[in-house]
Parts: structure tokens; sequence; C-alpha cells
């Protein structure tokens, strides 16, 4: 196992350096947490993920984005590499997004990303390229308890990443630095802009990265899979409307959907896709007070009883008691009923600002 | 200290290059279009290095029309043709026809034209019995070929392409068509003045052959009309507007003379160093396969699959041992990408993810040598051990 490196530092005597690899994106976290490192003396390296898109697309990991990284690292004396991991992304993240939607449930590109690229291939990669540790702009922390290290919410509640890192590991979270975790988004825009990154103002980065505004949701999936028209019902199985494509509906929705009249506060609660029909709900007729929870990751051991629980990336925690975990899966009991949480929807259990692990609604 | 063996990308300035730049960037600054002495001056220049360029490659000083360099003459050659191809045939729509291997200046031209491409073999050799379907089918439709190009060598593989016999195959079945070749990597180590016999177009850059970057020519046969591509103030006798880039061409003129001096040596001392790489990587990793190793090949450059091993890693840590290599190709973003030349060899995607390119050059020695095997065993044994 790779530990910190001690190494002299001129001028400082003895401190603990670390060759660290930083994952910029071109945003103004990643720029701000290559700064912060630097600042302190580490071995800095940058690396761009090229993951998707051509060489002119103007969506994530575009040839822009490449270059306000590249910019940003030259600008504080830092080497930058391309990483391209795009079969790998499309492997893991793109094909199981577009499965999820087939099958009818909600898919977590974000997760699924930072589970198999982030803190899986370039982890990896970072570990055979002899780099210490990796870091990236996420607001999040990794606190030191003795013997374990936690991952826990960022400083920036608005901002917390946490829900979306929750897969992390001992093996991860002992290679990571997240220099901003513990900083507001003002202030990482204010450090951005005092040292003149080209970053400061750029806006954050929208939900799916690798779908363009373009097209959309409807183009991208309409290249991939065969789209099907299904009917809406509502509680009573009574037929309301019709819908184009079943698989373009989420648990949870509200909008989009032709059920003529208004729709008042009902929203998707339902979808069968071997019968492809939609189900709206009520809010009240859909609260349930127990989840099924799948492909669970833990940040330690497997934890049981009380626990904080949150299934949606900026929602809130409600209380619950978890089951004893079987086989990867567990029951949790919500303390009150609460909203159905969307098949697909990562679960994450927290100890106060302290993330457990977490899984996949069932 | 660095070890280059990045060559095929772009070669180090030959200290004669930087001379003669030098002296018409501080003294000889005049615009070759003008008519005064300091204009005359200039203009003398530039005849005098154009005659020595084509003198250099076996083409006569009205057949060179200089360009920003090899990108812009492939472009020039591929929509030069395809406009002549217009003009003559204006009721029907030109075809375009290259290998599948081609530099993406003239790949992606074609291709965007939908054009064809023919294919290689295993070798990386390109496949003349498709070449001579695939003409053959346009001429029974009495379709009108615009151009076919075949690159001299390959730039990622380093494979001398049978070029004569592709053009002796273009004028017996598309005679109307114009066949352009690509000597930007075979120029810098042979001599093109057979090329330069059975060719209408040929493009050269100076970047790879001593030069800087930034200039280059289209050599364009006599009696070939092609309508330029670039227009406004006549130069290149109204081949390609803009006042020419006389420092530039003045510093490949002078390295087109000392590579041309020195080619024979060069490449005989310089293919000892490859295959003694080869050798000695060979000798010591298994699951490596060389590509083109068959055929004739360029002197310089030697391309190895190293299976199981993903080249971004291994160039990374070729790097901190300070040897500077490079993979198949790499997009604008500076990101590998997937070889389109090994994909038309049908070299495994797995085996093509592996793949690096060690080329060297006039200024490699056996110290770099001995520093690309040991760096090269160290990285893929360390990858392999952990992948």
């Amino acid at each position: 196992m790779q530990r910190w490196t001690q190494r002299s530092v001129p001028c400082c005597g003895f401190a603990i350096v670390a060759e660290v690899l930083v994952a910029m994106s071109g945003g103004v976290d990643s720029s701000v947490a290559a700064a912060l490192l630097v600042d302190a003396g580490h071995q800095v390296t940058g690396v761009t993920l090229k993951l998707w898109g051509g060489e002119t697309d103007s969506g994530c990991c575009s040839v822009s984005d490449v270059d306000d990284a590249r910019w940003v690292a030259h600008a504080l004396g830092i080497e930058h590499h391309v990483f391209n991991l795009g079969n790998e992304f499309n492997e893991h993240v793109v094909d199981r997004y577009v499965t999820d939607h087939a099958r009818g449930l909600n898919p977590n590109p974000c997760i699924e990303c930072n589970r198999h690229i982030k803190f899986g291939k370039l982890l990896d990669r970072a570990d055979l390229l002899g780099f210490d540790q990796i870091a990236t702009g996420h607001h999040a922390g990794v606190t030191d308890a003795g013997d374990r290290l936690y991952l826990t919410r960022g400083a920036d509640r608005a901002k917390d990443q946490s829900y979306v890192l929750h897969m992390l590991g001992q093996r991860q979270l002992r290679r990571l630095r997240l220099p901003v975790g513990s900083m507001t988004k003002a202030d990482v825009r204010r450090i951005a802009s005092e040292r003149g990154l080209l970053t400061a103002e750029k806006p954050d980065s929208q939900d799916v990265c690798f779908i363009h505004s373009k097209g959309g949701r409807k183009s991208f999936l309409g290249d991939r899979i065969p789209l099907t028209s299904g009917t809406i019902v509502d509680g009573s199985g009574e037929q309301v409307g019709t819908i184009e494509s079943v698989e373009l509906v989420t648990i949870g929705q509200r909008r989009g959907l032709d059920v003529g009249g208004n729709p008042g506060r009902r929203y998707v609660t339902g979808i069968d896709r071997s019968a492809n029909i939609v189900t709206l709900g009520e809010r009240s007729g859909s609260m349930r007070d127990r989840v099924r929870i799948g492909e669970l990751v833990w940040s330690q051991d497997p934890v049981s009883g009380q626990v904080q629980a949150q299934f949606s990336a900026h929602g809130s925690t409600h209380g619950g008691v978890l089951s004893s975990p079987t086989d990867g899966e567990a029951i949790l009991r919500w303390d009150t009923p609460q909203v159905a949480v969307a098949p697909g929807q990562s679960v994450v259990f927290y100890d106060g600002d302290r993330v457990l692990g977490g899984g996949i609604a069932g | 200290m660095v070890h280059y063996l990045d060559h095929a990308a772009s070669t180090p300035v030959c200290p004669a290059a930087v001379s003669a730049m030098t002296e018409v960037l501080t003294e000889g600054f005049g615009n070759p279009s003008g008519s005064h002495r300091l204009a005359r001056e200039a203009n003398r220049r530039l005849d005098a290095a154009r005659a020595s360029i084509a003198d250099g490659f076996g083409f006569a000083p009205g057949n060179i029309v200089f360009t920003s360099g090899g990108t812009e003459a492939d472009s020039m050659a591929v929509h030069g043709s395809l406009r002549r191809a217009e003009r003559r045939r204006p009721d029907r729509r030109p075809q375009l026809v290259c290998s599948a291997i081609e530099h993406h200046a003239v790949l992606d031209p074609v291709v965007g034209h939908g054009g064809t491409t023919i294919g290689v073999t295993v070798d990386g050799v390109l496949d003349l019995g498709h070449l001579h379907t695939v003409l053959g089918h346009l001429a029974d439709a009495d379709a009108p070929v615009g151009l076919v190009s075949v690159m001299a060598a390959n730039n990622e593989t380093g494979v001398v392409q049978p070029v004569a016999e592709a053009a002796a195959i273009t004028r017996d079945l598309a005679p109307d068509a114009l066949f352009h070749t690509d000597a930007v990597q075979f120029g810098a180590w042979h001599d093109t003045a057979e090329l330069a016999d059975v060719v209408d177009l040929m493009s050269v850059s100076a970047h790879k052959l001593g030069g800087p970057k930034g200039v280059g020519f289209l050599a364009v046969a006599d009696g070939v009309e092609l309508p330029a591509q670039q227009i406004g103030g006549g130069q290149e006798r109204g081949r390609r507007g803009g006042t020419q880039n006389v420092p530039g061409i003045m510093a490949m003129a002078a390295a087109v003379d000392t590579m041309v001096a020195e080619r024979d040596a060069q490449a005989t001392r310089v293919r000892a160093l490859r295959d003694e790489m080869v050798e000695r990587i060979l000798a010591s990793v298994e699951g490596i396969v060389v590509t083109g190793r068959s055929g004739p090949r360029l002197p310089n450059i030697a391309h190895i699959c190293f299976a199981g091993v993903e080249s971004e890693a291994l160039l990374f840590l070729l790097e901190k041992d300070d040897v500077m290599a490079s993979a198949a190709s790499s997009c604008a973003s500076g990101a590998q990408q997937a070889s389109h030349v090994l994909a038309a060899m049908g070299v495994p995607d797995a085996l093509a993810r592996g793949s690096v390119r060690f080329s060297l050059g006039y200024t490699s020695t056996p110290d770099d040598v001995d520093a690309a095997v040991d760096a090269a065993l160290g990285a893929v044994l360390r990858i392999r051990d952990r992948g």
C-alpha cells in the first residue's frame, strides 16, 4: 500500500508532501482544488478525463473544457495530462443509464461515474503511475477518526456532494483529498477570482453531462433504444392519457405528461415496463413505510439499526431503521412514512454529517 | 537528459535551418511580391529556396507551391482536385478515393465528401486489388474520379506504400483523375525522384525533416491545373494567395539541403539503431507485436503493440524516465484516440490500445536506444504486474 511520503520542502523543514494527481474538469472547484494543493507544497499533476463527445462538441469534456483545465494548470505551474477513459465511461455510465431508462429505473449517472471512473479507473491509473493520492473538486470532506476514515458532508450544505460519493470505501478515502470540501462555493469562486483563474465565473456543471441541450434525452435515448408508447392511468387503474415514450418517464416526474385537464398535484408513482403503463398518483397515496435497498456499499463495516437516510442528491434526510444486510440487500423502515423512493434511486445513510454507506432502491 | 523518440511528430530544427531563418528574420524581411530592392532581394532568396527544394525532391521550381505545412498541402490537393473535376464534368459528382490509412488531413475531407477508402493488408500495405476493383467499378459506371490519394509511407506504422503501382492502376482505370501522394514522412528518408515522375501531386512538410513548423509545399506536376483554394494576391502563380512565409521557406530549404546530403548515411545509421531497439525489446518482453515488420518500412519508426498495456499509462511512465514517444494519434483535446490505421489493418482493439510509436531521427543516439529499452521494459512490467 502506498503511503504519503516524507520529503524535504525548501524553507519549511520537513513536511508531509504527497505526489497528488488532481482531476481537473475545467470547472472552478477543481481549479481551486489544484491551486490549494500547490499552495500546500504538494507535487501536483493535473489530469482531465476525456469521457465523452467528439472533438468539437460543446457538452462535457469538450475541447474548451480541456483547454480551460490546461490553462489553469499552466497558470499554476503544474503538468497537465489528458486521459481518454471514453470506453470505460461508455461501458459503466452511459450503457447503464440507457438500460436503467429502458427498465423503468431512475438512473444515477454521476454516482456510476464516481464509482467506476473517477474513483475506480482513475484511482487505479494513479496507483499505477506512482501517485500517492488523487484529488477532486468535490464538496465533501474526508475525516480521520483514528484507524478509520469517514466521508463527511461538504461545509457548504447547498453544494454538498457527499451523496454522489457515498460509495467510497476505506481504500479510496485513504488516497483521496477534497481540498474545497471545507469551503463555501462563494469562497471557492473568490479564491479563483483573486488568483485570476479564468474558470472563476464558469457556471456549475449540469446534471447529465453527456446529454446535450440539443435533442436532449429523447434524442439521446431514441438513438440507442426503441422508444415505446404507453398509457397513463390514475390510482384506480383508469386510463387518463397516453404517452409517446415510456422510456423517457421517471418516477416522481410531474411535468410533461399529457393527461388532459389539470394534472393537479399528481405525479408518476409507477412505471410498468412489461405493460407500458405509467401510473399517476397523489403524494398522499404514494407514502411508504419502508424501502428495499440493494447493491449496498459501506464506508467501513456494514451498518444496521437507526440511521438517517437521503434519497436524492440535495434532498433532506429522514430517520429509519435499517435491517441487517443480507446478500447486499437490506430493508429500511422509515420512522415516519416517506414518498416512495423511485426504483434505481440511490439511498445514502448518514450518521450526522458522516456517510455510512448506501445502495440502490429496488 | 531527454531521450526524444518522437521525430515522426516533429524533428528538432537543424542548425542550418535556424541560421537561415534568423538571417531572413533579422535582415531579409522584404515582401517578395514588392518591387524595390529589399523586395527583390527577398524574391531572389525565395527563388533560390524554391529551386533548391524542387531539386531535392525531384521536381522543377515551377512545380512547387509553398503552403503552411502538410495539412494545407493535403487539403489543397483534395479540394483542388475536386474543383478541377467539377469543372471538367459539371454534370457529374466527382468521386474521391484514398487509402484507409491516410493522415486525417486527407482522410477527413475525402470521407466528408462521401469518398471511397481502399483497405490495407494485415501488414498495413495498400490492397492494390481493392483499388483496382473500386476504380474498375467507377469506370464501369462512368463516374468521374477527381482524386486518388495514397500516402508514400504511413505516419503511424512507417510502412512504405506501393505508390508507383497505385499510380499505374489509376492511370489505367481513371485516366482523368489526379494522383496524389502524401510524402510527409517518406520524404524525410527516401529520394522522391522516382515518385515525382509518377504522381500529379505530392505533399511535404518542413518540420518532419529538420525544418520549422508552419511551412511545407504541394508539388504540382507540369500541365496539372489545380484551382486555388486560397485566392487574393496571386502568389505562387495564382495557385495559393498570400505572402509567402519567407523565413520558414528559407529554413525549409536549408533543412532540405542538409537532409538530402546526409539522408543515405542517416538512414543506414538510424535503421541500425531502430532495429537494435526493437530486437532488444522483443527479446525481453513477451506479448508484443511489431507492426509491419515483414515489409518495407521507414528506417526510423518502430511501432509496437504491447498486449495488456494501455498506451496512455505506458507513455506516462516512459516520460517519467525522460523517454518521449507517442501513441497512435491525439485528438484536439490532447486525449489519445483509437487509431484508424490499426483498425484498417484489423489489429484487435485490445492490442491496438497498447500501441506506441518510437520514431528516431538525425539526433538519435545509442544512449536514446538504451534509455528507451530500459524504460519500456520497466514500464510494461509495472503495468502488467499491477493490471
